[in-house]
C-alpha cells in the first residue's frame, strides 16, 4: 500500500517537474512547481517526516512559490525573447543534473542496508530535529541566522530607494504641535499694517 | 489494526479538513458556473481600462517595494519555522538550547532594527 502510494506520488512529482520546464507559459510553470512542492510534501508525510512536510508547504508553497508567481506575472519581460537561446545552456543543465544524480547515488550506496529513520530517538520529526539542532549543530544554526540577516540587509540595500519628494504625514510632529508654535497674536495699529 | 488504518487514523483531522476544503471549493466553482448568468460579448470580454482602449499589456513594471515586503516576510517566516522544533524540545535541550535560540533571535533582531530604522517597512 505504501509502495503504491509512493509510486503514484513519485510519478506526479516527476511529471510536474518536467512540465515546469516544458510549459510555454511561465505562470503555468510556477503552478506546476507548486504541484511538485505539494507532492514532495506528501512524500515526506509518507516516510513520517511530518514537520519537514509542513515546512515545505508553509515556506515553499506559502511564500517562495507565491513570490515566484508574483515576479513572473508582474515582471516586464518578453517571454518569447526570454526563451530564445535557452538551449545554449544545456552543458550547465547536464552538469547540474549529473551532480544531483551523483548525490542521490551516494546517499543510496552509503546508506545501503540502513533504514533511514524520520525521527530517531523521538516521537515526532520536529522533536528529533529540535533535540540536535540547537545544541549539537549550534554553529550551523547560528550561521543560518546570520545568512537570514545578510539576506534581510541585502534585500533592503538593493531595493530600498527613498523618495524625498513624497509628501508624508508625520503623526508625532502633528500631535506635538501646539497653538503657540503655529499662531501669533499681533497688535495692529489701525492704518499701519504689520 | 493494519498499518494503513493507523496511518489514516493519525491523519483523520487532516483528512477531514482536506475533504471539507475540497468540497467547499468545488461547491463555489460549480455553483458560480451554474447560477451566474453568462452572456459573453466581445466588448465585455475585452480588457477594460476606465473609458478608453487599453494602452498596453497587463504585464507592466511594478514597484520593487512590493517584492521587498514579500522577501522580508519570507525571512521572518523562516525565523518562525526555526521556533517550532525549539518550542517542542525546550524541556530536553535545557538552558544551553534556550540561549542558543536567544542569540539567533538577537541576530535577527539586529536586522529587524536596521529594517525599521532604514524605513523599509514604511510606505511612502
Amino acid at each position: 500500500m505504501e509502495v503504491i502510494a509512493f509510486w503514484i506520488l513519485a510519478v506526479i512529482v516527476g511529471a510536474a517537474a518536467v512540465f515546469v520546464i516544458a510549459a510555454r507559459n511561465p505562470v503555468h510553470s510556477v503552478l506546476w512547481l507548486i504541484l511538485s512542492f505539494f507532492t514532495s510534501a506528501a512524500l515526506l508525510v509518507l516516510i513520517g517526516a511530518e514537520f519537514l512536510a509542513m515546512l515545505l508547504v508553509v515556506v515553499y508553497v506559502g511564500a517562495v512559490a507565491v513570490l515566484f508567481l508574483f515576479v513572473v506575472m508582474m515582471l516586464d519581460v518578453d517571454f518569447v525573447e526570454l526563451k530564445q537561446g535557452t538551449l545554449q545552456y544545456w552543458p550547465f543543465a547536464v552538469l547540474i543534473g549529473l551532480a544531483f544524480f551523483a548525490e542521490i547515488v551516494m546517499v543510496r550506496t552509503v546508506g545501503v542496508g540502513t533504514r533511514l529513520e524520520p525521527s530517531p530517538g523521538a516521537d515526532s520529526n520536529a522533536e528529533a530535529i529540535g533535540q540536535v539542532m540547537y545544541t549539537d549543530y549550534l554553529l550551523l544554526f547560528q550561521v543560518a541566522g546570520i545568512i537570514l540577516l545578510v539576506a534581510m540587509i541585502g534585500a533592503i540595500v538593493l531595493t530600498l530607494r527613498h523618495r524625498p519628494y513624497a509628501k508624508r504625514q508625520n503623526i508625532a510632529r502633528q500631535t506635538a504641535r501646539r497653538r503657540a508654535d503655529a499662531t501669533e497674536l499681533v497688535d495692529v495699529t489701525p492704518g499701519k499694517g504689520i | 489494526m493494519t498499518e494503513i488504518e493507523r496511518f489514516a487514523l493519525d491523519y483523520l483531522p487532516v483528512i477531514i479538513f482536506l475533504g471539507f476544503a475540497l468540497a467547499l471549493s468545488c461547491l463555489f466553482i460549480i455553483g458560480s458556473f451554474l447560477l451566474a448568468p453568462s452572456n459573453p460579448d466581445p466588448e465585455k470580454n475585452s480588457a477594460y481600462e476606465c473609458g478608453f482602449n487599453a494602452f498596453d499589456d497587463a504585464r507592466m513594471k511594478f514597484d520593487v517595494r512590493f517584492y521587498l515586503v514579500a522577501i522580508l516576510f519570507i525571512i521572518f517566516d523562516l525565523e518562525v519555522a526555526f521556533l517550532f522544533p525549539w518550542a517542542v524540545t525546550l524541556g530536553t535541550i535545557g538552558v544551553f538550547g534556550f540561549w542558543s535560540m536567544v542569540v539567533f533571535l538577537g541576530v535577527l533582531t539586529v536586522g529587524f532594527i536596521y529594517e525599521w530604522r532604514s524605513g523599509a517597512l514604511e510606505w511612502e
